[in-house]
């Protein structure tokens, strides 16, 4: 009877986890089967490449998506310039230098800060942030990839924080030790000797960070002005990816190459963030050893 | 403690989804789907709140652009697909392919405003300029009377109707690259209200309140037909209905099929001369005379 009982929560179990994956692998052939047909009229390079981006053109469409995906990358890598040095620092200070009672606040606050909605990050970023931009560097308006880049790495700072806090924390307390019995100060063992040997841990903090940054939707759609133009600064108006699927996949008639061409965006995001976690599970494992 | 913890969560549990499968099922009043324009947005949803004080069916008013909306009619889902330019001949022809017959109603007149910030010192535009700065073809004030500033566009997303009107009646051609698209008539009128080089276009619902009189923060340009014609506001019902105003536009309502029933009277309401006050106060204007019999044809 209890190896009957043992089997079924095993299935139970296993049931579960496999659903998981169903979901994972149907969305990832929805993703493709969708998308396919998008090929048979465009070439993969003419839309990988092609440096506009008009699918209800007046004369004629273009699918190509290198504005885009320009945009996406810019604002990703903005928003982890402002994040990672941020993100790091707050971790190290919360990990060793703060008091209980300093912990006792700063950890909440960066939970509340995680489950802020989108949404309210890009109406912030329309009413305060982007004014002040506008101000800062003397443009008519804020509607821009720096606005962009803030407000995600804003939204990256909990995941970065957290999982570079953990990264820091596991550090064994010898290595702490050695360093300051051979006479390193406080400071020195902390940028030194910590932080390099949670290197590991701090890079898929940080590229699960950019995971979020990448797969960012509502706050880009409303802070970024979603011009379609190949960026030319950081000061200009940017469209990435996830806002022009966002965008155009409420209106766009079934079955169109039009509708095609979006799953593919949508796939070519699948696989950008595919890769980011990839990346961050080997970096992971690769150095796990070494401890 | 566990055990009876778990018995109450799963009896909660329970108790909702019933209580979720009886509130859809039980309903015997009908619900009208409406979706689309974002320009008739706010004006539907008025004449809809007024319909439900008087009358027992449910009217369900989303906006999405007009796109979205004429895309949910063809695909069935929408009683109503709200408007702002009339459908394309692909979209009438993929609508009939789906056993969709559209229907189209006029429900108000929009004069398209083209706003800029009060800071800036033109006033007048002609259509041709119009569409030489939202093509991208002049790109500084300067250009046209103002100041020296790199002129900043706003314009809609390609699901809005009021995008592919304001395109196909004005530029001719594509929009230039470096508009920002932004997601409403709302979205516009603050950009252009905190940007001293900014223009844009919005439904004229948008630029004036409730007692008519225009918005504050906000400059609406007068446009001409060409060089040599008189300089027109959208503020203005009589150039607007007789099309002195070189962009006004119908807005529109398409039904699948001649509208029957409930639908039927809430469409009769829209074009009384209640739904028309209504029209009136939210910034639009009442349907013209040489419009209405038309709307009557399609009505029976």
């Amino acid at each position: 009877m209890n190896r009957f009982k043992e089997k079924l929560y095993k299935t139970f179990f296993l049931g579960n986890a496999f659903i998981v994956v169903l979901i994972l692998a149907g969305i990832f052939i929805l993703l493709i089967k969708n998308s396919l047909p998008a090929f048979s009229k465009i070439s993969v390079g003419e839309f990988l490449l092609g440096p506009v981006w008009n699918p209800g053109g007046y004369d004629e469409s273009s699918f190509g998506i290198l504005p885009i995906i320009i945009s996406t990358l810019m604002v990703t890598i903005g928003a982890m310039l402002f994040s990672v040095p941020l993100g790091i620092l707050t971790a190290a200070y919360i990990a060793e230098v703060a008091s209980p009672r300093e912990k006792e606040i700063i950890k909440p606050v960066i939970e509340v800060l995680a489950g802020i909605p989108s949404v309210v990050v890009g109406f912030f970023g329309i009413v305060v942030l982007g004014p002040w931009i506008a101000q800062i560097f003397n443009l008519s308006n804020g509607l821009n990839a720096i606005n962009g880049s803030i407000l995600l790495g804003i939204m990256s700072l909990p995941t970065i924080i957290s999982l570079a806090e953990d990264a820091i924390t596991a550090v064994p307390d010898d290595y702490r030790q050695a360093s300051l019995a051979l006479g390193a100060g406080k400071w020195t063992t902390l940028v030194r000797v910590v932080i390099p040997a949670a290197l590991s841990g701090i890079t898929a903090a940080v590229m699960l960070g950019m995971g979020r940054a990448i797969g960012e939707t509502m706050t880009v759609l409303m802070a970024t002005g979603n011009a379609p133009a190949m960026p030319k600064s950081f000061l200009g108006s940017v469209r990435t990816m996830t806002a022009t699927v966002a965008i155009e996949l409420g209106e766009v008639p079934f079955n169109t190459t039009h509708f095609y061409v979006l799953f593919a965006v949508g796939l070519v995001l699948f696989i950008m963030t595919f890769l980011v976690n990839l990346a961050s599970d080997i970096i992971l494992q690769r150095y796990q050893e070494v401890e | 403690m566990k055990k009876i913890g778990f018995i109450i969560v799963s009896i909660l549990l329970m108790g909702t989804l019933l209580v979720s499968g009886c509130a859809k099922g039980g309903d015997s009043q009908e619900m009208l789907q409406i979706k689309g324009s974002d320009t008739e947005l706010s004006l539907v949803q008025r004449m809809a709140e007024q319909f439900m004080q008087e009358n027992e069916t449910k009217v369900a008013v989303t906006g999405g652009g007009s796109g979205t909306g004429i895309a949910a009619l063809i695909n069935g889902e929408v009683d109503i697909a709200n408007a702002s330019r009339p459908m394309k001949d692909e979209e009438v022809e993929q609508a009939e392919s789906n056993g969709v017959e559209p229907v189209p109603i006029v429900v108000a007149m929009d004069g398209l405003s083209i706003i800029v910030h009060p800071n800036n010192p033109v006033e007048n535009l002609t259509v041709e300029q119009l569409g030489a700065i939202y093509r991208g073809e002049i790109t500084n004030w300067a250009d046209v009377g103002g100041s020296d500033l790199e002129i900043s566009l706003y314009g809609r997303q390609n699901n809005s109707g009021t995008f592919v009107f304001f395109r196909d009646a004005i530029l001719k051609n594509d929009y230039s690259e470096n508009m920002k698209r932004m997601n409403g008539n709302a979205q516009i009128v603050e950009g252009v209200k905190t940007d001293a080089a900014g223009i844009g276009y919005v439904g004229v619902g948008y630029v004036v309140d409730t007692a008519g009189n225009q918005v504050e923060g906000l400059r609406v340009l007068k446009v001409a037909k060409d060089e040599n014609s008189p300089y027109v506001s959208p503020l203005n019902k009589k150039d607007v209905m007789s099309g002195a105003y070189p962009v006004a536009r119908a807005l529109y309502q398409y039904t699948n099929g001649t509208p029957e029933g409930a639908l039927l009277d809430f469409i009769k309401f829209e074009l009384s001369d209640q739904g028309q006050e209504i029209a009136t106060e939210e910034g639009f204007f009442p349907v013209p005379d040489d419009i209405k019999p038309e709307n009557n044809n399609n009505l029976q």
